[in-house]
Parts: C-alpha cells; sequence; structure tokens
C-alpha cells in the first residue's frame, strides 16, 4: 500500500470490518492469563537479549576470578575450590537474578501498559504471576551457565545430570519465593534502579556471610551462628549436598523454609500493593 | 443484564480527591448511546482522573457513576468487559513488535491461539500498520504508536470506548486518521468519550462536549450552544500602535457589541464574535477610524478563549504545581 495516496475508502473499509460486532469470546482465565504474561516476558528476553547479560557475564567473572584468586590459598589447589565453590556461585547468581521481577514490576507500573493491564477482565494478579514465571527462564539460563563454565574448568558433579537438574529446580523455586521481596519493594519505591540498590544492599550480606566462598569453621563464632541461618548459605549446603550425591532430603527442607516463608508474608503483600490505586 | 435504554455514561456528583486535593469535584455527566462525547479542559482539570474512574481504575471517593447500566463501584468486572481505555501515556509495550501486542492482549480477552493472530493481522492491516506489524512499537512514530494503541483497545469490539487526548503531540495528518477512526467507530453503534484540550478537536468530533476545569464542570452542550457563548469565531487584531489600544478596544467593543479584550500582546485585541461575517466589517471601522493595524486574524476560539468567556479568567494549566503561568 502506497503511503502517499492511501486508498481511503478501502481502509475505511477495512476498519468497518475489523470494528463490526461479532460473538466475543469469554476472557483469558488465571491460568491461560499467566502464561500469556509468561509468554511476553519470553517476547522481552527475546528482543532484548542483553538484558540476559548480566546474567551470563557475572557468573563467569566470579567463578573465574575466586577459583583462581583464592583457590590454592583456601583450598590448597584451585581443582578443590572449584568443587567447593560451584554450589555458592550458583546460588549467588541466581539470587541476585531474582531481584530482575522487581525491576520489570517497577518499570510496568510506571507506564501506561500499567493501565492497560489492569482495565482488562482478567485476574487482576496476572502480570505479577506471569512476570515471575518468566523469571524463572533467567534462573535457569544462570543456573546453565554456572555449569558450564564449571564443567569448562574442570568441575565434577558426583551427583551427574540427575543432580544437576535436581538443583536447578531447587534454585528456581528458591529464587521465585525470594522475589517476592523485590515485587513488594518494586511497588514501594519509585525507579527501578532504587529497586536495584536496595535489592543488592539486602542481598550483599546474604551472599558474602555465608558459605559461598569460604567454610565457616574459621569464622568467630557469631558469625558461625548467622551462617547457620542464613537462608542462602542453608541454599548452598542443600546445593552441595545434591551435587555431591549425599543424603539431601534434610537440607533441601531447611533451604526451603525461608522462601515459603517469603512467599506466604510478601506474596500477599505484593497483591495488596499492586492493587491499590494509583 | 444491561437495559438497551440506560445510557451509556451516567454520573451524579462524581468526586475523587488525593489527599486533600479535589481532583475531580462533583461531576454530573449523561452521556447518550452512539455519540461522542468530549471532555474540554485544560492541563491538570481532572479528565485523566475522570476517565480512569469510569473506566474501574479508580474508585470515586463520592458520588455515583454507571457505565452502560453497571455501578463502577459495585459491578466494576462487567464494566471491564465493555469498556476499553486507550490512556494518556501510550498504553503498549515499547519492548515488542506491533503483532505482538495485539495478539498479547487478544489471548488475555480470550482469542484462542490461531483467532488471536488473525485477530492481530485484522486490525495491523484496517489501522494501516500492516509493514510495521514485525517492528518494536519503540521505532514507530507518533501517529503509528496512538493507532496501534487505539487498535489495542478495539481488539474485543467495546460498547464504550475512553480516549484520553487520542492526538495531543500528533501532526495535523495523523490527526485526522485518528478522527476518521473515531467516526467509523460510532457508525458501528459504539460510544466513545474522548478527552482534548482542543476546542477545535471537540468541535470536529463530538455531539455534545461538556468543559472542565478544577475537576468540575463549567460549561456543558453542544458545539453549537458553547460557541454561541463563547462566539462563533475570534478576531486578533494587532494595532500598529500600541498606545492607542485603550481607544481601540472601546470602539471595537461599541461598534461590535460584543466583549473584546485585551490580549497578552501589549498591541493586541482580541473580540469574540457571534458572526464571524462582522470581522471585515470591524477591521474596516476600525481603519477608516484611524486605528492602523499591523495584523489581523479571524480564527476558532482557543481553548484559553472559551475559559476566558465562561470563568473570566484565562486557563491554568498544571495548577498546583506552583510552576504554572501563575
Ligand atoms: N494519583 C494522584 N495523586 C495526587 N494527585 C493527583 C493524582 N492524579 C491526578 N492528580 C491531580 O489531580 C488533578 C487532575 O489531574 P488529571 O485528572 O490528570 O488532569 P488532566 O488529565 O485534565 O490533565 C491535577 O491537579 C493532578 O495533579
Ligand atoms: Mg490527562
Amino acid at each position: 500500500m502506497s503511503a502517499d495516496t492511501p486508498p481511503v475508502r478501502d481502509v475505511d473499509a477495512a476498519i468497518r470490518e475489523a470494528l463490526s460486532p461479532r460473538p466475543q469470546p469469554k476472557p483469558a482465565g488465571v491460568v491461560t492469563a499467566v502464561l500469556t504474561f509468561a509468554w511476553r516476558a519470553l517476547l522481552k528476553i527475546k528482543h532484548m537479549p542483553e538484558q540476559l547479560f548480566d546474567v551470563v557475564v557475572t557468573p563467569i567473572m566470579f567463578t573465574v576470578l575466586f577459583t583462581y584468586l583464592f583457590g590454592g590459598a583456601l583450598a590448597g589447589s584451585t581443582d578443590a575450590y572449584l568443587q567447593f565453590l560451584l554450589p555458592g556461585i550458583l546460588v549467588q547468581s541466581v539470587v541476585f537474578t531474582s531481584v530482575y521481577s522487581g525491576l520489570t514490576l517497577n518499570t510496568d507500573i510506571s507506564k501506561g501498559i500499567y493501565d492497560r493491564f489492569r482495565s482488562l477482565p482478567v485476574w487482576s494478579l496476572s502480570p505479577v504471576l506471569g512476570t515471575m514465571a518468566g523469571d524463572v527462564i533467567r534462573y535457569t539460563v544462570s543456573s546453565v551457565i554456572v555449569f558450564l563454565i564449571g564443567f569448562a574448568m574442570g568441575y565434577r558433579a558426583e551427583a551427574g545430570i540427575v543432580g544437576i537438574v535436581a538443583v536447578i529446580l531447587l534454585l528456581d523455586l528458591f529464587a521465585a519465593g525470594l522475589s517476592w521481596v523485590f515485587t513488594t519493594l518494586a511497588l514501594l519505591v519509585r525507579t527501578p534502579s532504587t529497586v536495584m540498590t536496595l535489592g543488592w544492599m539486602v542481598l550483599m550480606p546474604l551472599t558474602f556471610a555465608s558459605n559461598v566462598f569460604v567454610d565457616p569453621a574459621t569464622m568467630p563464632p557469631w558469625l558461625q551462628t548467622i551462617v547457620a541461618y542464613n537462608p542462602v548459605a542453608l541454599l548452598v549446603t542443600a546445593a552441595r549436598a545434591i551435587l555431591d550425591g549425599a543424603p539431601a532430603a534434610g537440607p533441601v527442607m531447611a533451604a526451603l523454609i525461608a522462601p515459603v516463608v517469603v512467599t506466604a508474608v510478601f506474596g500477599p503483600v505484593t497483591m495488596m500493593l499492586y492493587r491499590r490505586e494509583r | 443484564m444491561t437495559t438497551p435504554s440506560s445510557p451509556a455514561v451516567e454520573t451524579h456528583g462524581l468526586t475523587k480527591t488525593f489527599g486533600d486535593k479535589r481532583a475531580v469535584d462533583g461531576v454530573d455527566l449523561h452521556i447518550r448511546r452512539g455519540s461522542i462525547f468530549g471532555l474540554l479542559g485544560p492541563n491538570g482539570a481532572g479528565k485523566t482522573t475522570t476517565v480512569r474512574l469510569l473506566a474501574t481504575l479508580l474508585r470515586p471517593s463520592a458520588g455515583t457513576a454507571r457505565v452502560l447500566g453497571h455501578d463502577v463501584t459495585a459491578e466494576p468486572h462487567l464494566v471491564r468487559r465493555r469498556v476499553s481505555l486507550t490512556g494518556q501515556f501510550a498504553s503498549v509495550d515499547e519492548d515488542l513488535t506491533g503483532r505482538e501486542n495485539l495478539v498479547l492482549l487478544a489471548r488475555l480477552l480470550g482469542f484462542a491461539g490461531r483467532a488471536a493472530r488473525a485477530r492481530a493481522d485484522e486490525l495491523l492491516a484496517a489501522f494501516d500498520l500492516a509493514d510495521a506489524a514485525g517492528r518494536q512499537v519503540r521505532t514507530y512514530s507518533g501517529g503509528m504508536r496512538r493507532r496501534l494503541d487505539i487498535a489495542a483497545s478495539l481488539i474485543s469490539t467495546p460498547d464504550l470506548l475512553f480516549l484520553d487526548e487520542p492526538t495531543t503531540g500528533l501532526d495535523p495528518r495523523s490527526r485526522g486518521r485518528v478522527w476518521d477512526i473515531v467516526r467509523l467507530l460510532v457508525d458501528g453503534g459504539a460510544t466513545v468519550l474522548l478527552t482534548t484540550q482542543y476546542l477545535e478537536e471537540a468541535d470536529q468530533l463530538c455531539e455534545r462536549i461538556a468543559v472542565i476545569d478544577h475537576g468540575r464542570v463549567i460549561a456543558e452542550g453542544t458545539s453549537a450552544e458553547l460557541k454561541a457563548s463563547v462566539g462563533r469565531g475570534v478576531l486578533h487584531v494587532r494595532l500598529a500602535d500600541p498606545l492607542v489600544r485603550p481607544a481601540a478596544l472601546r470602539f471595537l467593543a461599541g461598534h461590535l457589541g460584543e466583549p473584546v479584550h485585551a490580549a497578552d500582546d501589549p498591541a493586541g485585541l482580541t473580540a469574540q464574535l457571534s458572526d464571524p461575517a462582522r470581522a471585515a466589517s470591524a477591521v474596516a471601522a476600525l481603519a477608516s477610524s484611524g486605528f492602523r493595524l499591523s495584523d489581523f486574524s479571524l480564527g476558532q476560539p482557543s481553548l484559553d478563549e472559551v475559559f476566558f468567556a465562561l470563568t473570566g479568567h484565562p486557563a491554568e494549566t498544571a495548577a498546583d504545581n506552583g510552576e504554572g503561568r501563575g
């Protein structure tokens, strides 16, 4: 169709036809709506793969740096340290990725699209749940990247592929649970960068005051106590147990307490804040 | 069920306060089905808030509103099924393509896979966006974005469409295209409530217009009725000598028998005319009485002039921010 001389009659006829009354489908149910919003999250990743840059580059940097910098000093050899470090880096990467749910939500509500979503005849929280479902892709990508770099550097998982899949699922669950904290934050602060900053302020101490990088045996007792209850440390313990093929049921249960509690508390808070008028 | 005879919109004393700010302050509206209704007002008048109340995005602080026969507070879900909102700021996802935006919304509205894509393509073609369908919306021009935004509101043909400042910031050609779409929509039986800052737009499109200021309706009627109170046309003259302006003002007011006021320009005068045909004789009379003119023009009354006529003060934009003209 030429832009200069639009065939006005045809266009008008096309509009008339497109707007002619016809039977309307019933609006999407909860599951379809959530899946549709998850599809939106995937489309965003497709159009902006650079969004995955952090998710890919940060874990590579951490794994390589820490292994070669500290490996010899902390564990006697880089190989031995990599065996210890990799599950920790895995947890750290995925946990940091969970801040993204908050970023996406904060960006959405600051735009006109939020009004459009809210005026649709679908369950009002489907955009939030859909976004979180889409974020599971990020967590999984993040895990896979860490495993790949680990294997390239000589990491061996005793538990094999089953253990790897189990750990990835555990991490997805944990991060999805934790992300309610960030969706709550996202609904309370004005800009995405504030969400990011606050998210890091929560996560930095959680990942460093833990068993991610070193065995807590050499830490002062007060810090050991903190590590013993730090949810991130509990998750690392569970991930190590699974990957080493050790009995993991107890540690996995312990690791899942935090995401369950966080979901029970911050899930409803997010819903309430999201429904609030603004 | 809705009774077909119920009006598209009926509000009584509709009020919305934010803190102690009365954004919408006792608005009564009655909008006939199948009509185009205009809400005309400057920035900060309460247009967006009114539309958001009617689209159930906000809850009224006081008063009642029925949309297509349903109370917005008691039955918001029923209202949502029948109305669509095109917000003032683009309510499409810039990161997705035009087609993805429409398919996404079509799925949410219940169109299954193939039907969703078919519906998206049908609308893209009708709104002259087929060529750009596969491009991210961030690459669209303002006019294309608006058309996509409106198309997104029409996926399941609504009975009532809210358009919040649909043409603000558009070039004249895109504006005309949006007007055509609105007219075609109403031909098809829908009702449109649009907000605008342009009297000309309301005049071109709307069967009835409510002028809104500080959250209150200060005038309501057909375009002709409004113009009768404001003057059908506005004569602007610019005097060669600003010093004679007071004398020229008295002369012109006497000659026309209609209100004349001094413009912001120290040499300018503005007269409201109930009969634009008198403009020529007024200009001639001024000139033959020795007032030299450097310029004159006859135009439609602007929103400012409507405001001046209705309220005696110019429209204040962003009244509360302390950064308006004050
Ligand atoms: N969420 C809000 N909180 C506080 N004040 C608001 C809010 N929304 C609008 N307002 C105020 O209400 C008034 C009307 O705003 P609005 O309805 O957006 O006007 P318009 O759309 O006509 O420009 C303005 O003074 C605006 O600052
Ligand atoms: Mg507005």
